[in-house]
């Protein structure tokens, strides 16, 4: 049975670390896009003409926005793939917990920098729109389901579990988004108060956020590979090999 | 069918012998009524508001209920030998959903009941059939998700502390179109009649799919692998 | 009935059943008994089906648990440390609720209770008002109700009385002379040796012993 073999990829893992020569040059990549995306988003593109300098954080909430909701998909498609497989379970269950942690990460930046850019555009920190309400509450579903996570002994327990979570939270999200979406439209709010939605983006300006977009995706995957094989170590540190366990046991006969 | 009734009936019997619906849930419930009059200080406010604070205090009564439904079957293993040998999940699922549900309905009644004297709401006729509806769908939607999520934290530790973490961001949903609704069958001025049946039918479609969820993840959830 | 060849089972990792060998026919009565920790429960919970099989092979009623192991679970009952009762119903009402699941007639309900002495007072009492003899006697009467032809018992005896041991004796012996197979786990010493049934002793995971 698969479940009690080492897993799959164990060997190219050196054990002084979980990176390969792939996650090195994503790692690479990653830090050279972000770099342009920071000098650009600081230096080269203008000021918006309504919001002024503030527009900038734009740069950063809208790929940390664009990355949550792709860690969502991530962790459902392989939560989905973790359950109907029979080979190979545990390792989708790993790339779902892993990406699952990366986005929370991520969807907490979303909220911050998302938060505080309405701070400085419309002076409160806080406003109830379908966008910003719907990724709260992917947070907090999340946080949830990492919680779950930790406490199963086994991984095939574990498994199972949370990936019944995630596939359920597929479901959840779509509801929530469409009653807020529905709740909001009852106050007849005359501009949906998103700071993006008045930006007049120019040719650069787009280009840094798309930069930004492509160098936060590069950012989760280098993450989600390494917490991945992480978890990989994690795991087999509370297996060895069914054949020397069922050596020792044999060791443990009390009776002669 | 007859299997989802037996285990609906069983559920029942119990909870009729142990009365702890009666005896401790509901006046829970009505407690949570009385100490959001305090914390708020302001009638018109507590009318203005009392769609909202009834379904809130049926979301937090709603775990008890459910927590209590799974405690009968983990205290001596019963569960496990159910789902091992005669019944399949599913409908063990589905006869714990009615079984809740039905105790669900009482308890909105009596907070209705609630909001009634408490709260001064007045409900007239033309707002009633839309209550009973609103009552009703929600009351299913309840409790799927709630035996749902109770089915997946039953049996770890400190499961009373997760459910709550799960259950309630699943039932936001919930909860917006049932205040909404019944806000519109109190007769409110914003809201209308026809805009609370939209929201009703929100609940009916949010009851549906988490009734069809849990149906069909209850088999994986208690499936046992040790 | 219960054929294992060179069976382990290892959740988690840790072969708690190292390769056991044993047939089991139909209408033995066995008791399974071994150090704390040999495997007894897991070798119960493999026939049982809830147990995955890691290795070997392993087949009850004909079933291959390799396979398929969630068919074989109807016809099995199995008792843990634990009653798997409803504490605020009776006993009849417990072994009524196991009969509307499987389609058993009222009657039927009356014939197993007075067959494990839970007739008369007994059966209107509710469950957690039983003694523990009383309660593990309502547990094997809904595995009689529910037609069982396999019993796999995990430490019967534990916490009862003489008496009421003697009592769970008597069941087990009426049992298998109908026809189904009683395996149990025990830390039991037989004094009277024709009473003795069939020993197979586990050490470490595997089986040692095997005598009848």
């Amino acid at each position: 049975m698969s479940e009690s073999m080492p897993a799959r990829g164990a060997s190219t893992l050196n054990l002084r670390g979980t990176s390969t020569p792939a996650t090195r040059i994503i790692g690479v990549l990653a830090l050279a896009v972000m770099t342009w995306v920071v000098v650009s988003a600081f230096f080269f593109t203008a000021p918006d003409v309504v919001q002024g300098d503030s527009v900038r954080i734009m740069y950063a909430h809208v790929p940390a926005a664009w990355v949550a909701y792709l860690a969502f998909v991530t962790t459902a498609i392989a939560s989905g793939f973790s359950l109907v497989r029979r080979h190979r379970t545990l390792g989708f269950d790993r790339v779902a917990g892993a990406s699952a942690e990366v986005g929370v990460l991520f969807m907490g930046l979303a909220l911050v920098t998302g938060s505080l850019w309405g701070r400085l555009t419309w002076g409160t920190f806080w406003q109830w729109d379908p966008r910003l309400t719907t990724t709260l509450f992917l947070f907090i579903t999340y946080v949830g389901y990492l919680a779950v996570r930790r406490i199963d002994a086994s991984p095939e327990r574990r498994a199972k579990r949370s990936a019944v979570l995630a596939l359920l939270a597929v479901l959840e999200i779509p509801l929530v988004h469409f009653s807020v979406v529905l709740w909001r439209s009852l106050h007849q709010e005359a501009s949906v108060l998103n700071p993006d939605g008045d930006v007049r983006l120019d040719g650069l300006m787009l280009f840094t956020l798309f930069s930004g977009v492509v160098a936060f995706t590069l950012a989760f995957v280098w993450l989600v590979i390494h917490r991945q094989r992480l978890q990989t170590l994690v795991d087999l540190q509370g297996t060895v090999g069914l054949d020397s366990a069922l050596a020792a046991r044999a060791t443990e006969a009390v009776l002669r | 069918m007859r299997n989802v009734f037996a285990v609906a009936r069983k559920d029942v019997l119990i909870e009729w012998r142990a009365r702890l619906l009666l005896v401790r849930v509901l006046p829970f419930a009505l407690l949570v009524l009385v100490l959001f009059a305090v914390a708020l200080d302001s009638e018109a406010l507590l009318t203005r508001a009392a769609a909202g604070l009834v379904w809130l205090a049926a979301m937090f009564a709603t775990l008890l209920v459910v927590q209590r439904c799974f405690d009968i079957e983990t205290a001596d293993g019963a569960l496990d030998m159910l789902l091992t040998s005669v019944v399949e999940p599913s409908r063990v699922f589905f006869g714990k959903v009615l079984a809740v549900a039905a105790q669900l309905l009482v308890l909105v009644v009596v907070l209705l009941g609630g909001a009634v004297v408490l709260y001064g709401v007045r409900i007239d006729a033309a707002g009633l059939v839309l209550l009973v509806t609103t009552v009703v769908t929600a009351v299913i939607g309840l409790a799927s998700v709630g035996t749902l999520y109770g089915a997946v934290v039953a049996q770890l530790t400190g499961r009373d502390s997760l459910l709550p973490l799960l259950a309630m961001p699943v039932l936001a949903p919930l909860l917006i179109g049932a205040s909404r609704a019944t806000e519109s069958a109190f007769g409110s001025q914003t809201i209308d009649l026809a805009t609370g049946w939209a929201w009703t039918s929100l609940l009916a479609v949010f009851g549906v799919v988490f009734a069809a969820a849990g149906a069909a993840s209850f088999a994986t959830l208690t499936e046992p692998d040790a | 009935m219960i054929h294992l060849r060179d069976a382990v089972v290892a959740p988690a990792g840790f072969p708690a059943l190292a390769g056991a060998t044993l047939d089991v026919g139909a209408g033995e009565l066995v008791a399974l008994r071994g150090a704390n920790g040999a495997g007894k429960t897991t070798l119960l919970r493999l026939c049982a089906g809830l147990a995955p099989l890691a290795r070997g092979a392993a087949s009850v009623l004909g079933v291959d648990l390799a396979g398929n192991r969630a068919t074989v679970r109807r016809s099995v009952g199995f008792v843990g440390h634990r009653n798997g009762l409803y504490g605020e119903l009776t006993a009849r009402e417990n072994i009524a609720f196991v009969a509307t699941l499987v389609g058993a007639t009222h009657d039927e309900v009356e014939v197993v209770l007075d067959g494990f002495g839970l007739a008369g007072r007994l059966a209107d009492t509710r469950a957690s008002a039983l003694s523990a003899g009383q309660r593990r006697r309502t547990a094997l009467a809904s595995l009689a109700i529910r037609r069982a032809r396999l019993w796999l018992l995990d430490e019967p005896h534990a916490a009862l009385d003489v008496d009421s041991r003697q009592q769970l004796d008597r069941v087990f012996r009426e049992a298998t002379a109908s026809g189904v197979t009683v395996v149990y786990t025990t830390h039991e010493r037989y004094t009277d040796s024709q009473q003795m049934p069939r020993t197979i002793t586990l050490d470490a995971g595997r089986v040692v012993h095997d005598h009848a």
